[in-house]
């Protein structure tokens, strides 16, 4: 089974993704694209355990109201420049109150985990081989100076 | 100026560490030269034509005497020997080695310095008018709140990968000298009817490719939402902003194509969730980051007689009238430092220079020294009483050339002669023209011009706004000029006009001429060069530089 870093740890992980958006996959535990989701939700449901991953270019705010039938989200990082899953992540969380499993998936790497963690992620389906080692980048700063999902009060309200 | 608490000394001895460790990564293979691009930008190192740059962050344009001592140092220690002020008030330095850029950076963390956003596609250093806390025309000291944006854009989780790079300046005078109106974010103090600050925010204002004048957004932001009205816009920008086209993903083009209403519309109601919460600031906050910038300890003094101080001698007369501004305490002045010596590139100043003008801003001052976006050096309090003396020093140092604000006060970018992206040099263009108008009294006859070069149109040399614009352009492989007239900052900023084909290196000094000498013919008596260009239209200039 392959390995995720979830919640500081780096654990084996039973989902897949699903980057078809036409047909739809076996039984399982798959991750789909929102528009396979739209438009075959109840065909998914009696798959398996469904999440359902955004684009770069796909605000949640598409997830309407389905938002809390997910216990698990993905935001997908087509390249690690593109920071538009940094915003998603706040806003799943701080807008729509979703508190399941968030998880990015896609091209992000190690030296950014410290700032989607600060965004609300909480998994990371991380390409590399040294996920232990990975761990550490979560350490990189102790503090910080703005209010986000990990720490509600920007420093210059507890200094 | 603004003194780290513990708090903020650990991060930027923590970003030290982590960048430590990213090098190291990189330089085992561990990290693609594609994944250290951004980590690298974002601690101001660039991989250039010769060697490697650093770009150290200069906040707002405000150092101290240890804090040049140290920079004077290091360059002597992992570099040449020199430094440069760049056109964002920041100071360059041109020969480091990348391994070692770790070091520099915990050398200047020993200083309350660092390197931290001065490139990549994040929030930049933020910049200000050079002269805030001591202008005679300042509504408002604009540091305290610089030094707000500055923590709260510092390591922003959300916003260290936006679509492009992105620039906030902050002006609280009367006029200008912060280019407000041309950057990514402006803000301009002013006070409302019963005497309470607050924000005109401008979006999308923009140099490079695409030169834009900003759009007004809100004409009287309180304080208190400051910071949550600048998470709304970027938070806005970073989700709708172009990643398709990077000449295209500046928020000016957004804020365009989607028109100044609609874009404030998106970030009002983005900022609905937000607007009273966490990130709202405090009077606390306010009154603490005002605390660091509270006027040093002023003498009493009389008001000189400028005119009379004048008469001591003809050269310090000419410094005096160019090189100096009023002071809004009586008996004090603010002195400018020319980094301007024709043969130097504009903004370079040696190891020597600056620990000598460490000296000097503590004998002449209270140990402030500031940097400016024309890339000079200022020492902000000054009494009158000690001009003639300091102007002496300063001739000594070769840093008293009387040109600021003349046609020789050139803002350049390093050009060419460092820049990978550069399309044609630079520097040698500004020697070029310095060299030919060397006769100050023709140069002062011309009154107050900018002339700005840029070698490429990336415009670090804010050639756009320049009176007269330089661009350097690659025709075939061959170094031309375009260049444009009646550029402005300012508040009724406007991009330059491009005066027609480009020109060869050779022939710039001879078209600045002639359109020096068209201005001259057509010019009422006591008008600046912008304004006879604002009256007369570009024809007659293009008539003679291409007859």
């Amino acid at each position: 089974m392959p390995k995720i870093i979830k919640d500081l740890n780096v654990v084996e992980d039973s989902w897949q993704v699903w980057r078809d958006t036409e047909t739809l996959p076996a039984t399982g535990d798959y991750i789909v694209p929102l528009s396979l989701w739209q438009a075959h939700k109840e065909e998914l449901l009696a798959l398996g355990n469904i999440a359902v991953f955004l684009a770069s270019d796909q605000s949640p705010k598409l997830l309407g109201t389905d938002v809390q039938s997910f216990t698990l989200i993905a935001v997908d990082f087509p390249k690690f420049a593109d920071g538009r899953g940094f915003s998603y992540g706040r806003e799943l969380r701080e807008q729509h109150g979703f508190t399941g499993e968030l998880r990015a998936i896609g091209d992000f790497m190690r030296d950014q985990l410290y700032f989607l963690k600060r965004c609300g992620f909480n998994s990371f389906a991380l390409q590399s081989d040294e996920l232990d080692e990975a761990l550490a980048s979560f350490h990189d700063f102790s503090d910080a100076y703005q209010p986000s999902i990990d720490q509600a009060l920007p420093i210059f309200r507890r200094r | 100026m603004y003194a780290y608490d513990q708090f903020d000394r650990q991060l930027v001895s923590q970003r030290v560490a982590q960048f430590r460790d990213q090098t190291q990564r990189y330089l085992a293979g561990k990290i693609s030269d594609e994944q250290f691009l951004p980590l690298r930008l974002q601690n101001g190192l660039y991989i250039q034509r010769l060697a490697p740059m650093l770009r150290i962050a200069v906040p707002y344009g405000t150092l101290n005497a240890e804090q040049l001592r140290k920079l004077a140092s290091i360059t002597r220690k992992y570099d040449k020997g020199y430094a440069h002020i760049s056109t964002r008030q920041n100071v360059q330095l041109n020969w480091p080695k990348l391994e070692e850029v770790p070091d520099i950076l915990q050398e200047l963390a020993e200083v309350e310095m660092h390197a931290v956003q001065t490139s990549g596609n994040c929030i930049r250093n933020v910049t200000a008018d050079q002269f805030s806390g001591v202008a005679a025309d300042e509504v408002e000291d604009a540091r305290a709140y610089c030094e707000i944006i500055r923590q709260w854009s510092t390591f922003h989780p959300e916003f260290a990968f936006l679509p492009r790079k992105f620039k906030i300046a902050v002006c609280g005078s009367e006029s200008d000298r912060a280019a407000v109106m041309v950057h990514d974010i402006g803000l301009q103090i002013v006070k409302d009817a019963a005497g309470n600050t607050a924000f005109k925010v401008i979006v999308g204002g923009g140099l490079g490719r695409t030169p834009v004048i900003g759009s007004v957004i809100h004409e009287a932001l309180e304080p208190k939402h400051l910071l949550t009205y600048l998470e709304a816009i970027l938070r806005v920008y970073n989700q709708l902003g172009r990643r398709d086209n990077k000449f295209k993903a500046r928020i000016k083009i957004l804020v365009r194509a989607m028109g100044a209403e609609v874009f404030k519309a998106d970030v009002e109601k983005e900022w609905a969730h937000i607007k009273d919460g966490a990130l709202s600031l405090t009077d606390k906050e306010i009154s603490r980051a005002q605390s660091f910038f509270q006027p040093p300890a002023y003498e009493s003094l009389p008001q000189q007689d400028m005119q009379a101080l004048a008469l001591e001698d003809a050269d310090f007369a000419r410094w005096l009238q160019h090189n100096t501004h009023a002071h809004k305490v009586s008996g004090y002045r603010i002195v400018t430092l020319a980094l301007k010596t024709t043969g130097v590139a504009p903004g370079d100043v040696t190891a020597e220079q600056l620990e000598v003008i460490a000296d000097l801003g503590e004998r002449y001052g209270f140990g402030e020294i500031r940097s400016t976006h024309q890339q000079n050096i200022v020492l902000p309090d000054v009494r009158q009483q000690d001009l003639l003396a300091l102007w002496k020093e300063l001739v000594e140092l070769e840093v008293a050339s009387p040109v600021v604000g003349t046609l020789n006060d050139i803002i350049c970018c390093p050009g060419g002669d460092f820049c990978s992206l550069a399309n044609a040099k630079s520097i040698p263009i500004a020697e070029a023209i310095q060299r030919r108008f060397e006769d100050l009294d023709y140069v002062y006859d011309l009154g107050e011009i900018e002339l700005n070069i840029s070698g490429c149109m990336n415009a670090c040399g804010h050639h756009h706004i320049g009176n007269i614009g330089i661009l350097g352009v690659d025709k075939k492989g061959q170094e031309f000029y375009q260049v444009s007239l009646g550029g402005s900052q300012g508040l009724d900023a406007s991009i330059g006009k491009i005066l027609g084909p480009s020109f060869a290196q050779d022939e710039v000094p001879n078209v600045i001429e002639k359109v020096l000498e068209t201005f001259v013919s057509l010019r009422q008596p006591e008008e600046r060069f912008l304004d006879t260009f604002r009256r007369v239209g570009i024809d007659p200039f293009k008539e003679r530089a291409y007859a």
